[in-house]
């Protein structure tokens, strides 16, 4: 088996030479496949042994991995000209969800197209960096108050449409997209603070702007048997589940919460609960590392990134990714107060798996378009 | 096989890769990011882990309070069946239906489900249902097959939900009902049979640990589980045939002489085991719930005290041969028909002039009964009461046994001897008066009755001697025969021996009322060696009121019936003697003295 390396430079294309051409970052796309491959495992559990759910989000995410490869395909140069025109367009349909879109759970988040339901808000996680970083990029930086602020406006409208929705976990996103390429920007640190003391200040009147479900789903948190039927229900649920796994689980098919009924949304929001409950805290160790690995081979692809705009997007797609697996898996376990955000790439539903896949599609062209120099 | 990635990596590795384009800003934001990210992880590790291993026993154990729960698994009631194993009263599973009526109207396309699978209009369940919104149990169906609520139950509406349990059964309806009883929809007997032998009927319930998902279904068994454990079956003595027979003669007898009630024990004379018990009103047991206000749930052959009146006579003259004051020759002058006693006048309704013992009791004279009485003194006549147990409880085995009223002697004046030689004054229930009679034709050996055909009895008391039984069942005969007062409780191919009784009824306002009576008869088959005996008491007939009249047809029908059944040998006269052996032909002396 160990002869000599003779193959690679002989014209023969081995895997790696076809990822290469094909811009693909091995590392990012084993790391997704795992998680893509062990969201199914789980799904399969949680849906209660449903197959059909298994394999409509199999076909979901196969779609997401072509789109991936397909946006890997084009420079990075095309997403920055292209930024303002997906900015505006995303943030001209979330008008339009407001005025005419389709409801569902009490939130107007869709718009219906004839061939597709499609909800404008996944597609502002993906437009916010780009507009950020395409805008920064053309800037000096670190930025000045002049291009801080107008930064802050393009964060904000979006946002602010999102949360009207009312949808408080993707205006979340939007925020965390928007802000993470304004800070890797160069930020300064009185204006972050400042930043903090605003929202610290403004947080009282925040606080009566929220619905009433929201309000309940944030004192819940501190105290869930404020409700347990209502509002505590689910984060109750949750806890007895995370709880019984113990530290090795009962063992995959073998969890009782979700599989009698009594775990909400158990394969889509909840799903991490049931992988708690059958595999135990190193289930859940497992997967956080699993997640780190990816964030941070994103964060490397970002400080390897050629010029401001890609650097900016890599970080912002990375820790964007980061900030939904912390939402989802602190709210369920009970550190962050209750709002609908998935767990990326395991919970059933296509939107967001297909949007955080395009996104994992630029690191790749990213990454894969660098030009290097040979030594 | 020489084309591995892995070397192609290790090579491509070894490039120096040279960014080009502008350092990044502050490599220590990367820093700053990565350590609060390292933060973040470490605090939801460490939550997973307070969740996961501190707190995993409570959390569990919060699971299992959802998830697992205790069924109680109803024990099978014990049936009551009659002596032949005839069934009297039988526990059929059932399921209950009932629902969470806020969960049902939830969605009206489960109110639509729900009504069609009942047969009934959505408008008329969504309204039934709407009443009782905020309910969080109600009845929809009760008592209904288990095949039926499995219907319902894979209607798969939310919010519907079943029971197990039993239903009784009572086949036979009225036919035993005083003495089967019954039990209530809990399974708990409340009358008869039913409530006095609860402990031994009612089953020991189980437990079934099993896993229940959020709308209560049961998923799976958890393993642990105690038997239910059925309760055991009672055996009555009754004969449900005989029991028919007088359950049909008695209602027909009250329906006929539209009396008040009436009713009809027979009893095995030698063992003492009742095998009929039949009470006019009556009721159905399996009724529901109207039954427990019918008034005829009295078993009025336990329960009701009454004075047994002329039927008492034949124990008076045992007692009188016993003590030898008297012979089956002794000749008593009743001429006038009436005796005066202090203030009391005791008259006789036939006129005789000097007759002896068996003449007394065929014509049923009063005036005979008291000089017998007056002569043989207060103590003798209440020990003879006593001998044949007047004084003590039955003790049958049936609940709430009306008990006798034989007050002492040395509270007995002159009236009061006369008055108990023909059953005044004197109050018993009817078991008293079969028991007695069954004495005298068990050859004064007095069975212990009962209403089981197992279990312990006390072993039979000797009330008189075997002579003075024989002798007072021949002088009984004579009530049976032409000129008797019980001629019509003759039984075609036996020989019969009864006596019957005409008692007045105490008045509401005191005294006896002039008007109301109870028919009363008792007697035994055959003569020889008695089988059977019985008494049939009618409450209050309107035109006709004499035991003889009333009563004593229907003892003749029941015990026509019951003998056939019972396949009991005739002995009286065949209408053609020759056919029969002479040698198998019974000890004579049946017509000796």
């Amino acid at each position: 088996m160990a002869l000599i390396d003779v193959g690679g430079q002989r014209g023969n294309p081995t895997l790696s030479d076809w990822f290469e051409r094909w811009h693909i970052d091995s590392w990012t796309l084993s790391l997704l496949l795992i998680l893509s491959g062990f969201g199914m495992v789980m799904l399969y559990s949680a849906s209660g042994h449903d197959l059909g759910a298994v394999s409509a989000q199999a076909k979901r995410l196969g779609l997401g991995f072509v789109l991936m490869i397909l946006v890997a395909q084009a420079p990075p140069e095309w997403y920055r000209s292209g930024a303002g025109w997906l900015y505006g367009g995303t943030v001209l349909m979330l008008v339009l969800v407001l005025l005419l879109g389709d409801s569902a759970k009490g939130a107007q988040r869709w718009l219906d197209f004839g061939v597709m339901r499609f909800q404008p808000s996944e597609l502002m996680k993906l437009a916010m960096p780009l507009a950020i970083a395409a805008y920064l990029h053309q800037r000096t930086l670190p930025p000045q108050i002049g291009s801080m602020l107008v930064s802050i406006v393009l964060i904000a409208v979006p946002t602010g449409l999102v949360m009207v929705q009312p949808d408080l976990g993707t205006s979340l996103l939007v925020v965390a997209a928007g802000g993470f390429a304004l800070f890797f920007a160069g930020l300064r640190w009185r204006w972050i603070l400042g930043a903090i003391a605003a929202v610290a200040a403004t947080a009282p009147f925040l606080w009566m702007r929220l619905h009433d479900y929201q309000r309940g789903r944030i004192l819940t948190l501190f105290n869930p048997e404020r409700d347990p039927l209502g509002a505590g229900y689910h984060i109750t649920q949750s806890k007895i589940a995370i709880g019984s796994g113990g530290t090795f689980g009962k063992g995959w098919l073998e969890g009782t919460q979700a599989k009698l009924d009594f775990l909400p949304e158990a394969n889509t929001d909840f799903i991490f609960a049931v992988i708690a409950e059958e595999l135990g805290l190193i289930g859940v160790v497992l997967l956080l590392l699993v997640y780190l690995a990816i964030v941070a081979r994103g964060l490397l692809i970002a400080l390897r990134a050629q010029d401001t705009f890609q650097r900016l997007l890599a970080a912002a797609l990375t820790l964007k990714f980061f900030v939904y697996v912390f939402i989802n898996i602190g709210m369920v376990i009970g550190l962050l107060p209750v709002v609908g955000v998935p767990l990326p790439l395991i919970s059933y539903g296509g939107t967001s798996a297909v949007s955080l896949l395009v996104g994992f599609g630029m690191l790749m062209s990213i990454q894969t378009n660098r030009k290097l120099l040979a030594n | 096989m020489t084309k591995s990635p892995l070397k192609k990596r290790a090579k491509a590795s070894n490039r120096t890769i040279v960014p080009v384009g502008p350092k990044p800003v502050g490599a220590w934001r990367g820093r700053f990011i990565l350590i609060g990210f390292a933060v973040l992880a470490a605090l939801s590790v460490s939550r997973a882990f307070h969740l996961q291993v501190i707190e995993r026993d409570f959390l569990r154990s919060e699971g299992d309070k959802r998830q697992v729960r205790n069924l109680t698994i109803p024990g099978h009631r014990g049936a009551i069946l009659d002596r032949n194993g005839e069934p009297l009263a039988l526990s059929a599973p059932v399921s209950s239906v009932w629902v969470v009526p806020d969960a049902v109207l939830a969605d009206p396309e489960s109110v639509k489900r729900l009504a069609e699978g009942l047969g009934r209009a959505p408008s008329e369940l969504q309204t039934f249902l709407a009443a009782r919104k905020g309910r969080q149990f109600v009845y929809l169906r009760e008592q209904i097959s288990p095949h039926e609520a499995r219907r319902l139950l894979d209607l798969k509406v939310p919010g519907v939900f079943s029971e197990s349990d039993f239903a009784r059964y009572y086949p036979a309806g009225e036919v035993a009902a005083q003495v089967v009883g019954f039990a209530g929809r809990d399974g708990i007997g409340l009358e008869g049979m039913e409530k006095a032998q609860e402990a031994r009927l009612s089953g020991t319930a189980g437990n079934r640990r099993v896993i229940r998902d959020r709308s209560g279904r049961v998923i799976e068994d958890g393993g642990e589980f105690t038997p239910a454990v059925a309760g055991e079956s009672l055996n009555l003595s009754l004969d449900l045939r005989v029991q028919y027979l007088a359950y049909r003669e008695l209602a027909a007898a009250v329906a006929k002489t539209e009396a008040k009630g009436g009713l009809v024990v027979i009893a095995n004379a030698q063992t003492g085991e009742i095998l009929a018990m039949a009470a006019q009103p009556g009721f159905n047991p399996n009724n529901g719930d109207a039954r427990g206000f019918a008034a005829g749930i009295r078993n009025r052959a336990v329960v009701d005290g009454f004075e047994p009146g002329s039927t008492i006579k034949p124990l008076l003259v045992a007692q009188a041969l016993e003590l030898g004051l008297y012979n089956t020759q002794s000749i008593i002058d009743v001429t006038g028909g009436t005796l005066q006693v202090g203030r009391l006048t005791v008259r006789d309704i036939a006129r005789r002039g000097e007759i002896d013992l068996a003449t007394l009791l065929a014509v049923s004279s009063n005036v005979g009964a008291a000089k017998i009485a007056l002569a043989m003194g207060a103590e003798n006549v209440w020990a003879g009461y006593q001998r044949f147990g007047l004084g003590e409880p039955v003790f049958s085995g049936f609940p709430g046994e009306a008990l006798p009223v034989l007050r002492h002697f040395t509270d007995w004046g002159q009236i009061a001897t006369a008055t108990a030689s023909y059953g005044y004054g004197v109050s018993v229930n009817a078991l008293h008066m079969v028991r007695a009679y069954a004495a005298l034709a068990n050859d004064g050996m007095m069975p212990q009755l009962t209403l089981f055909s197992d279990g312990l009895r006390a072993p039979p008391q000797r009330a008189v001697s075997p002579a003075t039984a024989r002798q007072v069942r021949e002088m009984l005969e004579q009530v049976v025969a032409e000129g008797g007062t019980g001629k019509r409780a003759r039984v075609e191919g036996y020989r019969v021996a009864g006596k019957s009784g005409t008692a007045r009824k105490v008045a509401a306002t005191g005294g006896y009322s002039a008007n109301k009576h109870q028919a009363i008869f008792i007697g035994m088959v055959p003569v020889e060696r008695p089988r059977l005996v019985g008494i049939v008491m009618i409450d209050e007939p309107k035109g006709q009121y004499y035991g003889g009249q009333v009563a004593a047809p229907v003892f003749s029908e029941v015990m026509q019936g019951a003998a056939r059944l019972l396949q009991i040998a005739p002995d009286a006269q065949p209408v053609q003697p020759q056919m029969i052996e002479s040698a198998a032909l019974p000890s004579s002396g049946v017509t000796r003295r």
